[in-house]
């Protein structure tokens, strides 16, 4: 049996099957990132006064990852030309950059999360003094990198300077060792904090580059509220994890099928060129779709 | 199913076709990328599902009527559950003491007894068995256009649904927060029921995603030669415009499915209001959320989808009715654009739902505005089937019984849901059981009706037997009675204030326990529980012909001596019985539309879509 | 599920006519790293008003969504099937957008909803 349309297109759609089925699919995908920026939407103009988290994250690094996903875009249909007149090899060398770009922008992408789950907000029960830019100035919230017993701490939140109990199982063996509490830990402060307009937290910025931070040691009976920025901080968090989550979900998945087409599937263009064509021109118009979703994320989560 | 009449007919063109190796078992059953395969297994996975979500209630309907017999024996004592309360301590523990049902295994059986009956046994029944076996059949083709896509959502949907079943028996139980989720309830909560419920649904979800591309890609691409759309099948546009619904309803519910999943496992706030208090403290989250958005995110999904769970039905119900009088279906381009209106409009009723969320009032009119003009395609299809009726010879077998049941019972459900659509009146009825019988009687004697009616009507097609016709009618006219048995007090009771969700049936509330109380439930809208749980049982009765026939007439049915044993003009009749893989033994050429019934002229009172 | 077309039915576009898209694509990918430049730096100049900024980013970002759309995705010139799919999820899209955030906007005043 033989399903019609597979790879000429149907006389009076003018179209292949599977490009029918990826439209309706990125349809489907349009709706689903709708939903998550009207949530955006909707939890960004709710936050009260000062509560909305902005400024924290590294524009540079977001605006390379900006043009190394542009650029992938332009391999893929680069490869898909080169295919059109015949030339494999090219199309094999674009999809290949292409791939790396998937893989860079992951990696650099891994690189930030990891510089989020370092940092950390305390929220103090009375104020105490730090610098925002050269200025000192009385505040009840830090954020900045947070230091105990000589490391860098990673994850950590209100519960943990609690410490745990010993956990043993029925026969009384010890399955999980008792974390001790904490008395009091070293926070490294950043000298601007969200709660600033965008204008003087840039300026705070500049000022205080490469200018060494003090230390400041806080008590575990001051904290109010500690959280490192991992999406429980703060609904700014929460959507800018799920959304790049996500993001990043449809990269892995459009790069691990580019990569299927490219490498093991490559077959096909012996067997069936025509088709093995529609293949490339639907994965890439899945992976144009993930590119710009990115163009609206990028704004809207760095700089807005 | 497939393999028992394969031998005996058109064995000629089946071989023909099986120019390749003979597939294994497993290959041919289990792992099929066949659209006929697929679609008996959607069948049988979604009416295993269907019996599961039906004893589900039993069990609560029973809890509910100990509400009102309480009243009757000292110290409202409750009883334990008859023949399953012992079973049920057994498998699920403290939830279940003594075989008596606890308050909170009641939220999780109604949670999973809607998830159910919706996500896994009415979605998958209407649009996955039926739309996979007749809609490519109906359009004259081979197969669907991603036969392997098909298989891996008819995969995703099963596991889903292993999922949703774990989640009984984990430590803390299924959810227990209704199958609408909203939070903070769902999150705060304290079982991890609702993270599988969670899973599970966005394993649901994808599922619907892929077979709706499938299904629209399908119809797009594949339709036979002279299959223009205008001489589609009324079923076809039904599925066609289903796909869409759930196409671009189900990814926002998938988006909030994610958030809330944040929520209860990563600590997240999406949907925590700032402040929230969960057993007199503060909890230990960010706040910042917003509960409405949930809201609004299940409701845009929650409206779609319940045209989801009627519009195959419709279209089941037109094709049976076509057939069995004899004549073409009145206002076919009435239908069809009918059915289009509902597919765009009901986008944008959602928040009638929500009445009572405190909306604003500009709002509230904007949707009461949509939810009466959506009502408007609703009632021409009634009169048009009803229209179709005028005039014919009816064949009153077991499908067209059913077909004929439909059209009343869809009627008092449609128009039950006016007054919910008016927020004035909404305020009065919202969450009480007249709710609940306005959405039964749409989908339990409606769909359900319509669904049966199109097992009995494509039985014969899919083994080359029909399924008895005795045994049918008694199954019909049992479930017709029951059911209206079952829903037809819901109204009253609803009405006079009993609110959903009540695991004593409202006893609290009742004058039983608070003599005299202004508006307190009187003792004969409490005892009604009593008659329904009678209902409830007698329906569950009815079943029983309907199950042992429809296993024992695959072997032992009536044969049916043609391929088109009904004298159909559909494509799907047109095909040897069963239809091997592949369907056609040659590609049809449709030349008319679909009802070229009675035609003057012709010796048949029925010509087919691809007979001149 | 195979397809008996040969190499020789393949479409395939004349060599000019694709090293014509090619520059297109060029210019295309040029003209989205300019955006990105001028998203990122007119960011840097902090506007006195919120609602000019953001304005801008996503005048800036819709301008570069098009270009993907209707050069790398040839929505330029696509079939008719396919517009008609979009027209339809566009306007449950707004939909979904428009309808909620103006629930919001006329929720009574002083409600809490956060
Ligand atoms: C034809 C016109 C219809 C109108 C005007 C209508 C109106 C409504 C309204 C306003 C509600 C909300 C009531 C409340 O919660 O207070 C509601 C609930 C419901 N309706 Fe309909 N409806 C219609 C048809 C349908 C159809 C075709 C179905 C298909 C199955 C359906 C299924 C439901 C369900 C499942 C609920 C309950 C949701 C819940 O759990 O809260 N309705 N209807
Ligand atoms: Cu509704």
């Amino acid at each position: 049996m033989e399903i019609p349309f597979t790879s000429k297109p149907r006389p009076d759609t003018g179209i292949y099957n599977s490009k029918v089925g990826i439209w309706l699919f990125l349809a489907s995908e349009v709706m689903l990132f709708g939903a998550l920026f009207s949530a955006y939407i909707l939890l960004r103009v709710g936050a009260p006064e000062g509560t909305w988290v902005h400024g924290l994250l590294n524009i540079p690094i977001g605006t390379f990852n900006t043009a190394v996903l542009i650029t992938s875009s332009v391999t893929v249909v680069l490869g898909w030309a080169s295919l059109q007149v015949g030339n494999f090899g090219r199309y094999k060398f674009y999809q290949a950059i292409t791939i790396l770009c998937a893989l860079a922008f992951l990696g650099i992408k891994s690189y930030e999360y990891r510089e989020k789950f370092l940092h950390h907000e305390v929220w103090l029960n009375h104020k105490i003094k730090v610098k925002h830019g050269h200025q000192e100035v009385e505040t009840d919230r830090i954020i900045g990198h947070l230091e105990y017993e000589g490391h860098h701490q990673y994850f950590w939140n209100t519960k943990r300077l609690k410490g745990t109990p010993e956990e043993k199982d029925k026969d009384g063996k010890v399955i999980k060792a008792a974390v001790p509490p904490v008395e009091s830990f070293k926070m490294i402060p950043d000298a601007f904090h969200y709660t600033m307009t965008p204008k003087e937290l840039a300026h705070a910025r500049k000022e205080s580059a490469g200018v060494a931070h003090e230390e400041i040691e806080i008590k575990a009976s001051d904290v109010k509220r500690l959280s490192a920025f991992v999406p429980s901080h703060s609904t700014y968090f929460a959507i800018y994890f799920t959304l790049t989550g996500l993001h990043g979900l449809h990269v892995l998945g459009g790069a691990i099928v580019i990569f299927y087409i490219w490498g093991p599937g490559a077959k096909m263009w012996k067997t069936d060129p025509q088709r093995y064509m529609n293949r490339v021109e639907v994965s890439g118009l899945f992976w144009h779709f993930v590119d710009l979703v990115w163009i609206f994320l990028f704004p809207v989560i760095y700089l807005l | 199913m497939q393999a028992t009449t394969h031998t005996e007919s058109h064995k000629g063109a089946h071989d023909a076709h099986h120019h390749h190796h003979e597939p294994g078992f497993l290959q041919k059953y289990v792992f099929s990328t066949d659209h006929k395969i697929i679609g008996i297994q959607y069948g049988l996975t979604a009416l295993a599902f269907l019996f599961f979500g039906f004893l589900l209630m039993l069990c609560m309907r029973w809890s509910i009527a100990e509400g009102a017999n309480a009243a009757q024996i000292k110290d409202y004592v409750i009883r334990p559950i008859p023949l399953v309360g012992g079973l049920l301590e057994k498998l699920l523990g403290d939830v279940a003491p003594k075989g008596i049902m606890s308050a909170d295994l009641y939220n999780s059986f109604g949670a999973m007894h809607g998830t159910i009956m919706v996500f896994l046994a009415i979605v998958p029944l209407a649009f996955g068995a039926f739309g996979n076996y007749v809609v490519p059949l109906q359009i004259g083709a081979p197969d669907m256009a991603f036969p392997r896509v098909n298989m891996a959502s008819y995969q995703f949907y099963f596991i889903g649904g292993v999922i949703m079943f774990v989640s009984f028996f984990i430590p803390g139980g299924a959810a227990q927060a209704g199958w609408t989720s909203y939070s903070p309830l769902a999150t705060t909560i304290p079982t991890h029921g609702q993270a599988f419920w969670l899973v599970g649904m966005v394993f649901l979800i994808s599922s619907s995603l892929l077979g709706a591309v499938n299904f629209i890609a399908t119809i797009i691409q594949l339709r036979a030669p002279g299959m223009t759309w205008m001489r589609l099948p009324f079923f076809v546009w039904a599925q066609f415009v289903t796909g869409f619904l759930l196409l671009l309803a189900f990814p926002p519910l998938e988006a909030a499915g994610v958030m809330q999943l944040m929520d209860n496992v990563f600590g997240t706030s999406f949907f925590l209001p700032t402040g929230l208090a969960v057993g007199g403290r503060l909890a230990d989250v960010s706040g910042g959320g917003s509960p409405l958005l949930w809201q609004h995110l299940f409701w845009f999904l929650g409206h779609p989808e319940v045209y989801v769970l009627i519009l195959p039905g419709m279209g089941v119900v037109a094709e049976i009715i076509a057939n069995n009088t004899r004549k073409s279906l009145w206002g076919y381009k009435s239908l069809v654009y009918s059915v289009l209106a509902i597919g765009f409009i009901s986008f944008i009723v959602w928040a009638h739902h929500m009445y009572l969320t405190g909306m604003g009032t500009k709002i509230s009119a904007f949707f009461q505005t949509t939810t009466m003009i959506i009502s408007i395609p609703s009632v021409i299809i009634l009169t048009c089937l009803f229209i179709s009726l005028w005039g014919g010879s009816i064949r009153f077998n077991t499908p067209m019984l059913f077909a004929l049941a439909f059209l009343p019972m869809f009627g008092i459900g449609g128009l039950t849901g006016l007054p919910l659509g008016f927020a004035a009146a909404d305020l009065h009825l919202h969450d009480t059981y007249y709710v609940i019988a306005h959405f039964h009687y749409v989908v339990a004697p409606g769909t359900i009706f319509a669904l049966m009616g199109g097992i009995y009507y494509w039985f014969p097609k899919m083994t080359g037997r029909f399924m008895s016709e005795f045994w049918g009618k008694v199954h019909f006219v049992g479930s017709f009675i029951f059911m209206n048995v079952v829903f037809q007090p819901m109204f009253i009771q609803g009405m006079a204030g009993m609110i959903r969700r009540m695991a004593d049936g409202g006893l609290n509330y009742s004058t039983f326990k608070n003599p005299g109380a202004v508006g307190g439930l009187g003792a004969d809208v409490m005892n009604m529980h009593k008659i329904i749980l009678i209902g409830a049982v007698c329906l569950g009765l009815c079943q029983i012909p309907f199950i042992i026939n429809l296993f024992w007439s695959i072997k032992n049915g009536k044969k049916a001596t043609s391929d088109n044993p009904w004298g159909s003009t559909t494509l799907e009749w047109q095909t040897p019985t069963p239809p091997p893989h592949g369907n056609f033994d040659k590609e049809p050429i449709v030349v008319r539309g679909p009802y070229d019934y009675s035609l003057p002229g012709k010796d048949k009172d029925f010509t087919p879509q691809n007979q001149a | 599920m195979s397809d008996h077309s040969h190499s020789t039915e393949a479409h395939k576009h004349s060599p000019q006519e694709v090293s014509k898209h090619v520059k297109i694509y060029i210019g295309v990918f040029l003209a989205l790293l300019v955006g990105t430049v001028v998203t990122v730096g007119l960011n840097a100049v902090h506007f006195d008003s919120i609602k000019l900024t953001v304005a801008i980013a996503l005048f800036v970002a819709v301008i570069k969504a098009s270009l993907v759309a209707c050069y790398f995705m040839h929505l330029i010139s696509e079939k008719k099937m396919i517009y008609v799919i979009l027209g339809f999820t566009a306007f449950f899209f707004v939909g979904l957008m428009f309808i909620t955030l103006s629930a919001y906007a006329d929720l009574p005043a002083n409600t809490v909803t956060h």
